[in-house]
């Protein structure tokens, strides 16, 4: 099988985005100059930010970025403990996720910028720029204690090197690296625009999909355009006629939530808690980020609320998500939460009883 | 560094005359405008009176003491000490500085060993072009609010050690983060937020340095919006014109969009929802539409504060509400995910709005009690 339509049908370049097209051509105006500013790029997963890094990267630097090869660096910290990382390059640029190494990430991030800094980047003939790019991807995820080693360092090597960061919120990037970058929203694509999207890329198959069940992906997806392509191409290998009719199906970790939302209403009590545990546990195994496992239990558990609770039931949820973002424990947390809104519920139950 | 420093010269006549080929051989037209544009002399410093005044007695000969600059980013701090350090030491500064910052590894064993060694070295009173300098060597920690505290206290006998040839100088952020004994053996400065009208100023001189095309009320709500961060207004600035490309004027929407202002619509249509009996089903779509736009949530609350202030509504009913929005405002700083927070503020306004204090005074005290009474059976 050949690749997926994600990644097919990616756009290569900033005049063949389809949409935010006031925002492409923008962006290659600001590549014609030569300076260029580092870059925050910031939207809700799924939008198109890291097409957009490699358009803007195509558009700095011609087609050889494309030519994409996997490295493994291994980093020494000062504590003399090796550090191992998977970087994607090109001559141009390198790419690291700086997550993968958790609280050694300062080091990591250090090491490879100045590396680049050192060098002094004169590339191929046709390369008009003498800088070259380090792209950091789940900024979120940065360390405070790295965000800050990045600082002075912006500034220190901004004559060869340029960084773009990527996140889904902004907030947990510290203003003092905000105010060194300039800052690009992307938000996620409008459901019509989704839906040609996917129209667009069906007649490019040689398939022709009915608007409306498009539309009907659209409307599931909650805006993000990976996702929808992923659905529309999984219906497809099920069935080649892609009619109105067709049933579009809800993620399993979605589904999943919410029976575990419905087993916390149905009963509170110790036993039950530990099933719910089992729960949450198999989410964060499978890679959900416990920030949306928190969201989605809250809304399937608000759902089946009397009203005279949500506002108490809410106040936790944005309490224990507070505490969840200070701690690297995350299980903790989702559990006080659950275990704190069994306390509301079943003292809510019981008062209305009370009222007979 | 050596480069940008010198180019940094405001009276530089170096225009960034952007060729879209780009093969400029001279290194800094391809400068970043706020390393262009970066102080050289303390005397180019805007607004910091007190510490310009300071060094400028240094630089004239009077004894320097150690250093702690705090304050908001992009308001000088970096730029002053180096400039300071320029023109006391002329050509040589590099030699008599050591820049320490938070991507260095900053732990007691350097603290101990690096500035110790350093720190012993000696050095003469005359610069290389013969005047007189302060036999002194500086050592600059920059952003020291990221610094361990166990890094700062090996400081503190470091310093006071080395006091005869050797000045600290330490500069971040937020002053609470460094521990009272260092505070105390340095003369502390507070960098304020630049004065509007400074920052307008300096940005004028840049437009027409650069060729800028802006209206002045557009420019204005520029330097507005970027609440006296002179960094952030000169990137923006900077980025506006790049994005509009040369020979356009500059408009509002960019400037909205750089510096990430949430448009107006969007906020009152969210504090109206808040304010109606609206039922949660819709304040969840709404909240998640707006998560959709991806406008940051600090910037949302900022803005509410903004509206909330100026809505009719009873004194202090507002200022529960003006709570509550700073409560929620904290806990979302961090947070990966603005929806549980942005919901949390709206669902509270509506119940302090819609429900009479008293009963929810009484259903708070009830809540107290039976939580901590009763478990979950
Ligand atoms: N008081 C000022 N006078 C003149 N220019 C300034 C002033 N403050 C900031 N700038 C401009 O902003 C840029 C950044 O300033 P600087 O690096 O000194 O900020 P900082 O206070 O060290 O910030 P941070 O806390 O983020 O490190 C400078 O290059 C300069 O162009
Ligand atoms: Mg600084």
């Amino acid at each position: 099988m050949s690749l997926l339509w994600v990644d097919k049908y990616r756009p290569k370049d900033l005049s063949s985005l389809d949409y935010h097209t006031q925002q492409a051509k923008e962006l290659k105006n600001l590549v014609a100059n030569s300076d260029f500013p580092h870059l925050l790029l910031y939207g809700p997963s799924g939008a198109g930010k890291k097409t957009r890094i490699m358009c803007i990267l195509r558009e700095l630097f011609g087609p050889g970025v494309e030519r994409l090869k996997t490295e493994t660096v291994t980093v020494t910290t000062p504590s003399n403990k090796k550090i191992e990382i998977t970087t994607v390059n090109s001559n141009y640029h390198i790419e690291i996720n700086p997550s993968d190494v958790g609280i050694y990430d300062r080091v990591v991030v250090m090491d490879l910028i100045k590396n680049i800094a050192q060098t002094q980047h004169i590339g191929s003939t046709n390369n008009q720029r003498n800088f070259k790019v380090v792209l950091l991807t789940e900024v979120d995820n940065l360390t405070k204690d790295a965000q800050h080693a990045l600082r002075r360092t912006m500034e220190k090597y901004s004559t060869n090197c340029r960084l773009i960061l990527c996140v889904t919120s902004l907030s947990p990037v510290i203003p003092a690296v905000q105010s060194r970058c300039l800052l690009i929203r992307v938000s996620a694509p409008s459901i019509p625009e989704i839906s040609k999207i996917l129209q667009v890329t069906c007649k490019k198959e040689d398939l022709t999909i009915s608007p409306a069940l498009a539309e009907k992906i659209a409307k599931t997806v909650n805006g993000n355009l990976r996702r929808a392509l992923l659905i529309c191409e999984a219906c497809k290998v099920e069935n080649k006629n892609l009619t109105t009719d067709r049933e579009v199906p809800e993620p399993d970790w979605k589904k999943f939530i919410e029976k575990t939302a419905n087993l916390i209403t149905h009963k509170q009590s110790i036993d039950n808690l530990m099933t719910v545990r089992e729960h949450l546990y198999e989410l964060l195994t499978n890679g959900i980020p416990p920030e949306i496992i928190l969201k989605e239990l809250l809304i399937g558990l608000l759902l089946k609320c009397d009203k005279q609770i949500i506002p108490q039931v809410v106040r936790d949820a944005a309490l224990y998500e507070h505490r969840m973002t200070q701690g690297n424990k995350h299980i903790v947390h989702l559990e006080a939460f659950v275990t704190k809104f069994m306390c509301i519920y079943q003292e809510h139950l019981s008062s209305l009883m009370e009222g007979f | 560094m050596d480069s940008f420093l010198k180019s940094g010269k405001l009276g530089d006549t170096a225009s960034s005359k952007s060729s879209t080929s780009g093969i400029s051989k001279k290194k800094d037209k391809k400068l970043q405008w706020v390393e262009k544009y970066r102080p050289r002399t303390v005397e180019d410093v805007v607004e910091q009176k007190e510490v310009v005044a300071l060094l400028q007695e240094c630089i004239l000969g009077a004894d320097l003491p150690n250093l702690l600059f705090y304050g908001p980013p992009g308001t000088g701090k970096t730029s002053t000490i180096l400039a300071a350090a320029r023109q006391l030491f002329g050509d040589i500064y590099k030699d008599r500085i050591l820049e320490l910052n938070a991507s260095d590894d900053r732990g007691i064993q350097v603290i101990r060993e690096k500035i110790k060694t350093y720190a012993q070295l000696s050095v003469a009173s005359s610069r290389a072009d013969g005047k007189a300098c302060p036999a002194l060597k500086i050592v600059i920690l920059d952003e020291a609010d990221a610094m361990t505290d166990a890094a700062q206290t090996a400081l503190r006998r470091t310093m006071e050690k080395e006091a005869k040839t050797t000045r600290f100088c330490l500069l971040c952020n937020y002053v609470s983060r460094i521990i009272e004994p260092l505070t105390s053996r340095c003369t502390k400065f507070r960098f304020k937020p630049l004065n509007q009208s400074f920052v307008l100023e300096r940005l004028q001189l840049i437009c027409t340095k650069e060729d800028v095309l802006v209206d002045d009320d557009v420019l204005n709500i520029l330097v507005k919006e970027s609440g006296g961060d002179l960094r952030r207004a000169i990137t923006a600035l900077q980025s506006c014109a790049h994005l509009k490309g040369k020979g356009n004027k500059i408009a509002l929407e960019n400037v909205y969009d750089v510096l990430t202002v949430v448009p107006s619509d969007w906020i009152t249509n969210f504090f109206n929802l808040c304010k109606n009996e609206s039922d949660i089903n819709e304040i969840i779509r709404f909240i998640n539409d707006l998560e959709q736009q991806a406008y940051p949530c600090h910037k949302i609350f900022e803005q509410l504060n903004d509206l909330l202030i100026e809505a009719e509504i009873s004194e202090p009913l507002k200022a529960e509400i003006g709570e509550y929005l700073a409560e929620s405002s904290f806990r979302s700083s961090c947070s990966r995910s603005d929806f549980t927070h942005l919901l949390d503020f709206a669902v509270h306004v509506q119940e302090i709005l819609t429900v009479p204090v008293e009963h929810r005074k009484a259903k708070a005290e009830k809540i107290a009690r039976s939580t901590m009474i009763n478990g979950i059976a």
